[in-house]
């Protein structure tokens, strides 16, 4: 018996937990090019999301409505509607869903880039979250499309997640408030980046040991 | 860091209670503790305004709540966007029947709340119109008008379409005055120093002693040139060379000039720029009919000014002139 949805909700436990940690780091990359506040901010929803979760941990979908309603009245800011978004849309892809299998999580993810894109009005090389995102779930749908095992799928995911990460390096910021930084914006880490790799490298971590 | 807090993580909430202790005669704090809105709000009958941004920038944004002016305001941290369930429930503050004009700055964050928000609104039937500033000069260049940010500008465009919604207006017409009030408006900002998130603990960015960073933005953001310091009358000089072109702005026209602070700028100091710009205006044969000198909207402990000039009709000029009872701006 694979993953269930309903004994899954372990996942965004993790995630609040790596978030937490990651507060300080994730301050600091945003600090080169934003105004410092990222991990601050995102450790704050996160924070908040524990508190409305309670004991014991409800079902994985329940849990990332959750957090993506707590993200999108606790923090606004952009990572408010973004995160909100992509949390709740991956909830919603989870109605009638029974078991978190490879093709579960695909069309999860899925939703959750596509209700980003719909929302951000970026693209991939404009220096944001999505050049984690959007790299990370096609690694994972083309693994399963060439009949990869579901753990090797969520390998090639959290390092196409860490690659994209990096690339945003070389990138020149095209949106948000570091878009006026213009040529000033290369060199480092977008952080919207950083957490989104954050994010993707911890659900990978947390779904691997619980599926063949 | 010598500054004003009890915990850093928590200086809006403290500064907004205050706020409305302080000034309990004229608003008050909703159920949702980030939004304030004007006591008399809603009034039936009558298009309510909001607007929102992120907190630093005060007296903006909550300050321009009051009789005559905005109706609601949305609050969100430290330069950081109110959230969409904030800016909602400003619109519920403020919803007479006649629907909401939520009029605010052209920020990432801002637009995808608003956009949030206005569409739970339409669920519930109330009909909320946007109007996005963009009077910054320095943000984008004219060609790309779409992609400039809101700055002290926003705050002639309040004062215009709250004064349209106080003469009875209906929602377009409210709408149709604010756009006009912002697309008649430019603004340029000269940032001398840099500011500090408490909760971060170190300026966000660096202006050496002896420069100044000229467009600088509301949050620090990079303007369009880094150079010595000069007198003020050169300083005024080149903030009028950069917004009179763009608009442009000519002999005979009637403006209005708002002359705000950053922060940390002493206030005669602005009357030292000021001088000059009211000199050079009148020699160009333009005539200032409203102005506006102080602290309008500031970002932090910043030192700079924004100059922000708004070409007026009889239309812009009445509504402008229409009395007006706020914290930030009185009439």
């Amino acid at each position: 018996m694979g993953l269930q949805v309903n004994d899954a909700g372990f996942v965004v436990t993790d995630l609040i937990k790596a978030i937490v940690a990651q507060r300080d780091r994730l301050s600091e990359i945003d600090g080169a090019i934003g105004d410092g506040d990222h991990g601050v901010n995102m450790a704050k929803g996160f924070n908040l999301c524990a508190q409305a979760l309670g004991t014991p941990t409800p079902g994985l979908k329940e849990s990332l409505a959750t957090l993506g309603n707590t993200l999108m009245a606790g923090i606004g800011g952009s990572m408010g509607p973004l995160y909100g978004t992509f949390f709740n849309e991956m909830a919603d892809s989870l109605d009638g869903v029974t078991e978190l299998d490879a093709p579960a999580f695909a069309r999860m993810v899925r939703a959750g880039l596509d209700g980003v894109l719909d929302i951000g009005g970026a693209k991939p090389g404009d220096k944001t979250l999505l050049d984690t995102l959007v790299p990370a779930v096609e690694a994972f749908e083309a693994a399963l499309a060439a009949g990869k095992p579901y753990k090797v799928a969520l390998d090639d995911m959290t390092e196409a997640a860490r690659q994209g990460r990096d690339s945003t390096v070389g990138m020149i910021a095209r949106v948000g408030r570091a878009s006026r930084l213009g040529e000033r914006s290369r060199g480092v880490l977008d952080a919207g980046s950083a957490s989104c790799c954050v994010i993707l490298e911890t659900m990978a971590g947390s779904v691997a040991p619980k599926v063949a | 860091m010598n500054r004003i807090f009890n915990d850093p993580d928590l200086m809006v909430e403290d500064a907004v209670r205050g706020y409305v202790k302080a000034h309990k005669d004229l608003v008050s704090v909703t159920d949702n503790p980030r939004v304030v809105k004007v006591n008399s709000a809603p009034k039936a009958g009558k298009v309510g305004v909001v607007t929102g941004g992120g907190s630093g920038h005060e007296p903006a944004f909550v300050g321009y709540v009051g009789e005559n002016m905005v109706d609601a305001v949305a609050i969100g941290e430290i330069f950081s966007s109110p959230t969409a369930q904030s800016f909602y429930d400003a619109f519920k503050a403020c919803d007479g029947g006649e629907g909401v004009a939520c009029l605010y700055g052209n920020y990432a964050g801002d637009n995808m709340n608003v956009k949030m928000a206005v569409k739970m609104a339409a669920k519930d039937g109330l009909t909320v119109k946007t109007v996005v500033a963009n009077d910054d000069v320095a943000s984008a260049p004219k060609d790309e008008l779409a992609k400039r940010r809101g700055v002290a500008g926003e705050i002639l465009m309040w004062k215009v379409g709250a004064a349209r919604a106080a003469e009875g207006g209906s929602l377009d017409e409210v709408i149709a005055a604010a756009q006009k009030a912002i697309d008649n408006t430019r603004s340029i900002g000269i940032g001398l120093s840099p500011c500090t998130l408490v909760a971060v603990g170190h300026p966000n960015f660096m202006i050496k002693d002896g420069e100044m960073e000229v467009g600088i933005g509301h949050h620090g953001e990079p303007g369009v040139s880094v150079m010595k310091t000069r007198p003020a009358a050169e300083m005024a000089d080149m903030m009028l060379d950069y917004v009179l072109p763009d608009l442009p702005f000519a002999a005979g026209d009637k403006v209005a000039v708002l002359l705000s602070g950053l922060g940390a700028t002493p206030v005669m100091e602005l009357y030292i720029l000021y001088d000059r710009i009211a000199d050079v205006l009148g020699q160009r044969n333009i005539e200032i009919r409203h102005n506006f000198v102080g602290n309008y909207f500031t970002s932090l402990e910043m030192m700079g000014a924004t100059l922000t000039v708004m070409r007026l009709d009889d239309e812009l000029d009445r509504l402008l002139a229409h009395p007006a009872r706020s914290v930030g701006l009185v009439k």
